[in-house]
């Protein structure tokens, strides 16, 4: 069974590149900011705190958040990139990140060699990276380009090729930025059907957003990051309840389609 | 798992263990068993370090008409051009000369590459690092398997050089085959100890650099050894330098000379302490490289 659970997760930044004493000064001046010291007294910026959760087949997860409150941090550790500093995960299930749009891909190859390559990295052998090849063809529609440097791409094609990539491969657990907004109205549609294909055969999305009405669409449950934190858990529209201010949350439910209803 | 068809279940089959884990550093065990973890599934993932590796190549020479044997020509002309220079300078016979300088220099550049290509392979990679769930191992191998195509078109010059010099090869040539495979290990064991070292601490590559060019200067490339053995204090200076060993064991093979036991006893110690060193650089600092990037 997928799944993916969260324990605990601290993470720290260690700032090597600056000037330490400066830097001590500003930790022990701000009592309430995030730089803290880790137990060899290195200076840190303390981006995650103690964040548990757990996802289970079916889940669409969203988070929320300021800049800076974490997100793409959180993203990161989930992804298996970022060793926590405190902590531990454990997931059941093939995971892909789309953190970011070109992440993976070889600018200056074009769109064809970057899908062989991430077959590669898949461990696929010849006939699957040319099933891989033509689906990921089909499904992001960008005609010839496919056979140009992505460096010639608009960053609406890098988008089409990247979501395509990464879900031909049938993930089972995919984290996304938010970045996929980037895409046309068109092709957002197809994408949200692939990723709801994806759920409805149990796998486990994770999407971070700075749009109330994508996470309102998209996702079944929310998580509020603030500086690192967990500031609230539950159901979307009750955490945008909190987050959002009172007249674009009601702006949020009347725009809505189909109409949102906070239950 | 459901799954929709039976290609999906072959395709999933293929692919990595799905099960993971990860938690906050828990001491020298886990950091080895880790790192074991990291290389088994670098290792498994050899085509792709080979693919980005080739492209790397093509991309440096994309749209030139000779492409990558671009390598072989200027290695070829500087070598041609040196070995009459220098030939006369130390007045030395140059059909002695210039296969003992094609040899060497080709030899030298095989080695710095893998000395200075450690350097940038994990923060070349910082892409892919920052982007996905990769073993590093794969960005390890991928900058030996570079040096190793560079170093393949420039064995051609090599073989030119014999052939019109009409240099005797007999089948001790074959014994720079192990001595080789010897340096791959070298380089791939730099990778790690270099790599996160570079990454870790951003001036250290430039002083790598500049060691290197010292190093160039005094280890046995452009001129013999033998010239030295008039020097004892001199040869202290060729006694200490690990590079010398290193060098010496693929050269001796090549070029028909005699390799003591002691010479390959030292390189194989010189092995031995660099892969040692690596693995603990490597268990130690592999769960911090992503946040070094």
């Amino acid at each position: 069974m997928t799944h993916l659970t969260a324990f605990n997760i601290s993470i720290d930044f260690p700032l090597y590149h600056s000037d330490n004493r400066s830097l001590k000064k500003t930790v022990f001046g701000a009592a309430s900011g995030r730089f803290g010291e880790d137990k060899r007294r290195r200076p840190v910026v303390q981006a995650l705190r103690e964040i548990s959760f757990t996802l289970r087949s079916g889940d669409r997860l969203g988070l929320i958040g300021h800049n800076g409150s974490g997100k793409t941090t959180l993203l990161r550790a989930l992804s298996g990139i970022y060793q926590p500093s405190n902590g531990s995960l454990s997931m059941e299930g093939r995971l892909t990140s789309l953190l970011d749009p070109s992440q993976g891909m070889n600018m200056e190859l074009t769109g064809r060699e970057n899908i062989r390559l991430r077959g590669l990295f898949l461990g696929m052998g010849k006939p699957d990276i040319a099933r891989l090849e033509s689906d990921v063809e089909d499904f992001a529609e960008i005609g010839e380009f496919i056979d140009l440097p992505v460096r010639n791409y608009s960053s609406g094609m890098v988008v089409r090729l990247a979501f395509a990539m990464a879900t031909a491969a049938h993930p089972e657990i995919l984290l996304m930025d938010e970045w996929i907004l980037a895409g046309d109205a068109a092709f957002m549609e197809k994408a949200k059907r692939r990723v709801e294909a994806m759920v409805r055969h149990a796998d486990i999305l994770i999407l971070a957003s700075h749009s109330s009405a994508t996470i309102a669409e998209w996702c079944n449950r929310l998580i509020w990051l603030d500086a690192g934190k967990i500031v609230a858990d539950g159901k979307p529209l009750e955490v945008l309840a909190q987050y959002l201010p009172p007249e674009q949350f009601k702006e949020l439910l009347a725009v809505a389609h189909p109409p949102l209803t906070a239950s | 798992m459901t799954d929709f068809t039976g290609t999906d279940r072959a395709i999933r089959a293929m692919q990595r263990q799905p099960h993971f884990t990860t938690s906050a550093d828990r001491g020298w065990a886990q950091r080895f068993r880790l790192a074991a973890q990291d290389l088994r599934e670098g290792f498994i993932l050899w085509p792709l370090s080979w693919a980005l590796a080739v492209a790397d190549i093509r991309l440096r020479y994309r749209g030139s008409t000779l492409g990558p044997f671009w390598l072989t020509l200027s290695t070829g002309v500087m070598i041609g051009s040196m070995g009459f220079l220098y030939a006369d300078l130390f007045h030395t016979d140059i059909h002695k000369y210039l296969p003992y300088l094609a040899v060497s220099i080709i030899l030298w550049n095989f080695l710095s590459s893998l000395v200075s290509d450690a350097c940038a392979c994990f923060t070349g990679a910082e892409g892919l690092i920052k982007g996905t769930r990769m073993p590093l191992t794969v960005h390890a191998l991928r900058s030996v398997f570079r040096d190793m195509i560079v170093f393949g078109h420039n064995i051609i010059v090599i073989v030119l050089v014999f052939v019109f010099l009409g240099v005797h090869v007999t089948p001790y040539v074959l014994l720079a085959v192990p001595g080789l495979l010897l340096w791959l290990v070298n380089g791939f064991a730099l990778a790690f100890l270099f790599g996160a070292f570079c990454a870790r601490f951003r001036d250290v590559p430039q002083i790598i650099l500049s060691l290197m060019q010292i190093a160039f200067f005094v280890t046995p490339v452009i001129w013999n050894a033998n010239i030295l053995s008039t020097h004892p204090g001199a040869l202290t200076l060729i006694r200490l330098n690990p590079f010398y060993y290193v060098m010496e064991i693929v050269r001796a093979p090549l070029l028909g000379t005699d390799l003591s036991f002691s010479m390959v006893a030292k390189a194989l110690i010189v092995t031995a302490v660099l892969v040692l060193v690596s693995a603990f650089a490597f268990a130690r600092t592999r769960g911090r490289l992503a946040y070094w990037m």
